[in-house]
C-alpha cells in the first residue's frame, strides 16, 4: 500500500522548547494511525502542523504526494480536521452547519444537498438537522463534527483527542463509526489521542513524549516489547511491601502508588507474594502486557492519570 | 508526482460563495440574539433623544445663530456613525468569539482563500451597519411629530439619500475591517474592550460627530488626520440641507477619496495578517 502521509525528520521549536523532535513516520493508506502520548508530549504541535495551522520550520511532510510547505492548499482540498474543541456554530442548527461549510470547498446546490443528505445518514443524525448546534449532547456534536468533515471527500481525516468529553459509551459509539466512515469512504484516520483503549484500537501506533517518538508499530508489536505477564500490586505500606519484596530478591519498580513486576515467567511468583504477603495489599492482579504496561517500560511513568478511572 | 499533474487534479478554491455563506452566517447570528436587536437600534435613539435634550439651548455652532442648529440636529450623521462604529466592533468581536469556540479554526484548514475570509466578515459587518444606520436615519426625524425631536432641515432628495448610502458603506468597511485588524491580535474580549476605549470611540469623539471641535488648534489638527472624520463630514452633506450645518466641511470628493483608500488600506492588511499568521 502507498503512504497517504509521508512525515520525515519534522522538528518544531516554540522559542527556546523543543517540543518536536526529529519525528519521522509514514501512515499508509486507508489506515487508523494513532499518536499515543502524555499531554505536552508534542501530540497538538504535530496535528497542528499537519492540518496547515501552523508553518513547518525543519523537515518535510507529504500528504498524497503533495508537499506541505509548497501545496498547502492543494492539501486543504484533500484533508479534513477535526479539532479537540468542535468547530461548529453553535447558534446554527446542524443543517446550517453543514450547508456553511460546504460552501467554503466549494460545494452548493443539488450537488451539496445531496452530500449533506448523504453524511447526515452516514453519521445517523438525519432527523437533527434543524436542532441547534449548541442543544446537542457531546457525542452528537463530534458526529456532526465529523460529518463536516467528511462533506467534501477527503481523502485523510485527523482527529485531535476525539473522544474528548465524551463518556465510554458516546466514545464506543464514536470508534464505531470511524471504522465504518475508513471501510465505506476508504479515508486515512490519524488519530491523537492519550487514552490506552483507544490506541487499541488503531491499526498502527506512534507514541510521542518529551517530542520524540519513542516507538512505532501494531498495538501489539508495541505491547510485545514488554515481554510477558506482569502483577500490579496495590500495597497497603508501600514502604513495607518495597523492602520485602527487595529481600525476596523479585525485581518491581514503583509506578503512581502501585508496585509492578515485569515479564512474569509462571504463576508461581503470584502465588508465593500472595501467601507471604496477604495482609500487605489492597489487591493484586496479574495481566497480560498493556500499552500503559508499554509506556511505563520506555518512559518509566504512567501516560497520564487519569486514564486508571476508565 | 509533477506540477502539471497536481494543478490538474487541484480544483479551483471558490472565491465568492465562501464571503457569501460567512457573511450570510454573520447576519443570521445577529438576528438571532435579540438583545443584540434591541440594543444596536434602541441604544442610539435614546442618546440622541437625551443628548438632545440634555444639551439643548447650550450649543451653539461658530458662525450660526442661536437658533440655528439644535443639537439633535447636529448630532444627527454623528449618531448614524455611531452606529456604523457600534456594529463594527461587535462584528469584529465575533472573529475573536470563532476564534474560542473553534470555528475558526474549521475555516483556516479549508481551502478557502484568506482574502474570502476577511471579504465575508467584513461584508457581514458592513451590511448589518447598514441596514440599522439607515433604519435610524428614516426613523429619527419621525420623532419631531411626537415632540421627541426639535425640526431638522433634511435633504430629502434622491441624491442626497443614494450619498448617504455611500458614505454609510465606505465607513462601514472602513471601520469593520479596521476591527478586524484588532480583533486577528488580540485573543480576549476584555483586551478588545481596551482597544475600543482608547482607540475607537475616542476616534468617533474627535470625528466632528459629538461636537464641531473647531475651537482648539491641536482637535483640529486630530480630527483632519482621523480617517471617520471624512466619513461624518461626507454624511452631514448627504443628509443636511441646512447650510449652518454644512458650513466648511472638507469637500465630497475629498471625503470619497480618503474614505477609499482607508477602507482599503485596512483590508489589504487583514488580508496580510490572516495569511502570515493564521494558526496563532
Amino acid at each position: 500500500m502507498s503512504a497517504a502521509i509521508v512525515v520525515s525528520s519534522v522538528s518544531h521549536r516554540y522559542g527556546e522548547r523543543l517540543a518536536l523532535n526529529d519525528v519521522s513516520f509514514d501512515v499508509a493508506q486507508g489506515e487508523i494511525f494513532g499518536l499515543l502520548g502524555p499531554n505536552g508530549g508534542g501530540k497538538s504541535t504535530l496535528l497542528k502542523i499537519l492540518s496547515t495551522l501552523l508553518p513547518l520550520q525543519t523537515g518535510n511532510i507529504q500528504f498524497a504526494g503533495f508537499n506541505l510547505a509548497s501545496q498547502a492548499d492543494a492539501i486543504r482540498h484533500t484533508l479534513a480536521v477535526t479539532f479537540q474543541h468542535p468547530s461548529l456554530d453553535i447558534k446554527l442548527t446542524v443543517g446550517e452547519n453543514l450547508r456553511h461549510q460546504g460552501h467554503l470547498y466549494g460545494l452548493s446546490g443539488q450537488v451539496l444537498s445531496t452530500r449533506i443528505q448523504k453524511v447526515m445518514s452516514q453519521l445517523n443524525i438525519a432527523d437533527r438537522e434543524r436542532d441547534y448546534a449548541e442543544t446537542l449532547s457531546g457525542g452528537l456534536k463530534r458526529r456532526v463534527e465529523i460529518a463536516k468533515c467528511l462533506l467534501h471527500n477527503p481523502a485523510i481525516l485527523l482527529l485531535d483527542e476525539p473522544s474528548t468529553g465524551l463518556d465510554p459509551g458516546a466514545r464506543n459509539d464514536l470508534w464505531n463509526v470511524l471504522a465504518e466512515v475508513r471501510q465505506e469512504e476508504n479515508v486515512t484516520l490519524l488519530v491523537t489521542t492519550h487514552l490506552m483503549e483507544e490506541a487499541d484500537r488503531c491499526d498502527r501506533l506512534g507514541i510521542l513524549d518529551h517530542g520524540q517518538l519513542i516507538a512505532l508499530g501494531t498495538p501489539s508489536e508495541i505491547r510485545s516489547t514488554v515481554g510477558g505477564n506482569s502483577i500490579t500490586i496495590d500495597p497497603l505500606d508501600m514502604q513495607q511491601l518495597a523492602s520485602e519484596l527487595q529481600r525476596l530478591n523479585i525485581v518491581f519498580r514503583q509506578v503512581g502508588g502501585e508496585i509492578r513486576i515485569e515479564d512474569v515467567q509462571s504463576t508461581s511468583e503470584l502465588t508465593r507474594i500472595i501467601d507471604t504477603y496477604s495482609q500487605h495489599f489492597r489487591s493484586i492482579t496479574l495481566g497480560k502486557p498493556s500499552l500503559e504496561d508499554a509506556f511505563i517500560k520506555l518512559t518509566g511513568r504512567r501516560i497520564s492519570e487519569d486514564t486508571t478511572d476508565e | 508526482m509533477n506540477e502539471s499533474v497536481v494543478s490538474a487534479t487541484t480544483p479551483r478554491p471558490a472565491w465568492l460563495l465562501p464571503i457569501w455563506s460567512l457573511a450570510q452566517r454573520e447576519i443570521v447570528r445577529f438576528l438571532r440574539q435579540r438583545s443584540r436587536l434591541i440594543g444596536a437600534i434602541g441604544q442610539p435613539l435614546i442618546f440622541w433623544i437625551l443628548f438632545g435634550a440634555g444639551l439643548h439651548g447650550t450649543f451653539q455652532l461658530q458662525g450660526a445663530s442661536a437658533n440655528d442648529v439644535s443639537f439633535q440636529e447636529y448630532f444627527l450623521p454623528g449618531v448614524a456613525i455611531m452606529i456604523v462604529l457600534f456594529t463594527s466592533i461587535f462584528a469584529s468581536i465575533s472573529v475573536i468569539q470563532d476564534r474560542h469556540e473553534g470555528f475558526l479554526q474549521g475555516v483556516l484548514v479549508s481551502p478557502v482563500p484568506r482574502s474570502s475570509i476577511v471579504l465575508g466578515k467584513v461584508l457581514g459587518g458592513t451590511l448589518l451597519a447598514l441596514v440599522q444606520s439607515a433604519l435610524f436615519l428614516v426613523l429619527a426625524p419621525v420623532l419631531q411629530l411626537v415632540g421627541l425631536a426639535p425640526a431638522i432641515q433634511l435633504n430629502l432628495t434622491l441624491a442626497g439619500a443614494a450619498g448617504a448610502l455611500l458614505f454609510l458603506t465606505l465607513v462601514a468597511i472602513g471601520l469593520n475591517s479596521l476591527g478586524y485588524l484588532f480583533a486577528w491580535k488580540i485573543d480576549s474580549v476584555q483586551g478588545y474592550h481596551g482597544i475600543m476605549s482608547v482607540v475607537l470611540l475616542p476616534m468617533w469623539l474627535m470625528s466632528g460627530a459629538f461636537f464641531p471641535g473647531d475651537q482648539s488648534p491641536w482637535l483640529h489638527v486630530i480630527m483632519r488626520v482621523n480617517p471617520l472624520t471624512y466619513g461624518v463630514a461626507g454624511l452631514r452633506q448627504c443628509v443636511s440641507s441646512n447650510p449652518s450645518v454644512v458650513g466648511d466641511l472638507p469637500s465630497i470628493p475629498l471625503c470619497l477619496a480618503v474614505l477609499f483608500l482607508f477602507s482599503l488600506i485596512c483590508l489589504a492588511a487583514d488580508v496580510w495578517l490572516t495569511r502570515r499568521d493564521q494558526g496563532v
